[in-house]
């Protein structure tokens, strides 16, 4: 089998999103980790520390390239599964079984994909369009991050519309943090429980952090 | 052992054949005793439609204890009907109230096209499996018995992937209408014991190949397959398929 006949195949398909996504789970981390600094409280000095160095660092802007790629692999194959897979059943049932059979969210992976997609625009429209434009643009202009989020998380608009991106992480995550794992072949009942308590745990925990950061700037229990 | 008998409306899908666009036609079953199955249901109604005259209602089936695989109705919105790991024959009139009315499906998917009212060509199962479920055996003389030394955890693995009928109510239960739990039942059925080993390769990528080309989905892991496979097959299966396609690609 060619390289290509096995990456367009339906398993082949699948494991890009696995391993796109794995990828993608391990820089949630990274991301949480960095915007947590704001919770030390101290005017964003040590967030704007770490903010600095990443858009500095010529071995992270190289991962960074890798990251895109990520993402896009991750966004274009999805929709593409999305798309191809809804149209494996022209006539459609009269009568579905809803919930008695699969849990909603990993039905609607493909919802919830389209939901953060909108939201990774914003998102980049809000805070790495204006990081980027002061390094490159302006010749490495002084750009304080802190003070550009405190601004953006004043306005109750762009909170809800955080929220809203935040929920849909989670719900994305619950089923797709173990889907990952059963794509790539791993199920047994070693692993089973492990992976399933740690998806969860990571969903939570990675969501709630990013959730407290537009509530706690909004309600300026961060100076 | 309590006997009661029930009336019930039955909304069935009726298509002349595969050019037809179908539509639901009402039918009522009065006096359905709660001991018939589904199948014996339909036909106590086909009988009677058929003394009236009427075109009866096509519907699959064959051996009709569990182990055959012909039957394949959508009741109410459930590959098979409401119980847990039964098929369509193996359903008891029982599991439904008095006056209910009860919606009943052919298999939908583009690659299972019906062929009248209830009844679906599942021919590309059978072209699935001839692209590569089989083993190489020597001509001659059978071997003797327990001549291949087996772990016996493998061979009851293999026994529980080999139990799937190829009803195909996993491909009708997937939201994608994908093949992966049944190619992975046939799959892991040979991959785990030493007489699958000579076409171990090539018979996983050769099979993924053909399921699909016969139009079938990827899978998202909702796991809605093993919930409604009447032989319980574990989508554990999937991930030893998709082990296998890794390990067929990535050997040299």
């Amino acid at each position: 089998m060619t390289w290509k006949e096995y990456f367009t195949s339906s398993i082949g398909r699948k494991l890009v999103m696995a391993i796109t996504g794995i990828s993608l789970i391990l820089f949630l981390i990274v991301h949480a980790t960095v915007n947590g600094m704001i919770f030390f409280n101290d005017h964003g000095e040590m967030f704007n520390f770490y903010a600095h160095f990443l858009s500095h660092n010529y071995i992270l802007r190289l991962i960074e390239i890798g990251l895109f790629i990520g993402f896009i692999l991750h966004i274009v194959q999805g929709l593409m599964l999305w798309s191809q897979n809804n149209s494996k059943r022209p006539v459609k049932y009269a009568v579905n079984p809803g919930n008695a059979t699969s849990k909603w969210y990993s039905r609607s992976m493909g919802i919830l994909g389209s939901l953060l997609l909108i939201f990774l625009v914003i998102h980049l429209s809000h805070f790495w369009w204006g990081t980027k434009m002061a390094l490159y643009a302006h010749g490495d202009a002084e750009h304080n991050l802190f003070e550009e989020m405190k601004n953006a998380f004043s306005k109750e608009w762009v909170v809800v519309v955080y929220l809203i991106g935040v929920i849909s992480l989670c719900w994305h995550l619950l089923h797709g943090f173990s889907s990952a794992f059963q794509t790539l072949g791993i199920n047994s009942p070693k692993y089973n429980g492990m992976i399933r308590n740690a998806g969860f745990i990571y969903s939570i925990l990675i969501c709630l952090a990013f959730a407290m950061m537009p509530i706690a700037m909004y309600f300026g229990w961060i100076a | 052992m309590q006997h009661s008998t029930i009336n019930l409306n039955l909304k069935v899908w009726r298509q002349k054949n595969a050019k037809d666009s179908g539509r639901f036609e009402t039918y009522k079953a009065e006096n359905i005793s709660t001991e018939m199955s589904f199948l014996e249901m339909f036909d106590v109604l086909n009988e009677r439609l058929i003394n009236e005259g009427k075109d009866p209602i096509a519907f699959d089936h064959d051996c009709r204890e569990g182990i055959c695989g012909m039957c394949s109705m959508h009741i109410n919105g459930r590959a098979h009907g409401p119980w847990q790991g039964t098929t369509t024959c193996q359903l008891h009139m029982r599991a439904f109230k008095d006056g209910e009315t009860i919606t009943v499906e052919p298999w939908r998917a583009q690659a299972f096209p019906v062929i009248k009212d209830l009844t679906v060509d599942r021919s590309s199962f059978d072209r699935i499996q001839q692209a590569g479920g089989f083993v190489s055996v020597n001509t001659g003389n059978a071997q003797d018995g327990n001549a291949l030394p087996i772990d016996k955890d493998k061979a009851d693995a293999s026994f529980a992937a080999a139990a799937c009928i190829g009803c195909g109510a996993c491909v009708a239960a997937c939201k994608n209408a994908s093949a992966m739990l049944f190619v992975s039942a046939k799959v892991s059925q040979y991959a785990l014991l030493p007489q699958g080993e000579p076409e171990r390769n090539t018979r996983v990528m050769n099979m993924v190949a053909q399921m699909d080309k016969e139009g079938f989905g990827a899978c998202t892991n909702t796991g809605a397959c093993e919930a409604e496979c009447p032989k319980e097959i574990s989508i554990s299966n999937i991930a030893r398929l998709n082990r296998e396609y890794i390990n067929a690609q990535m050997s040299l």
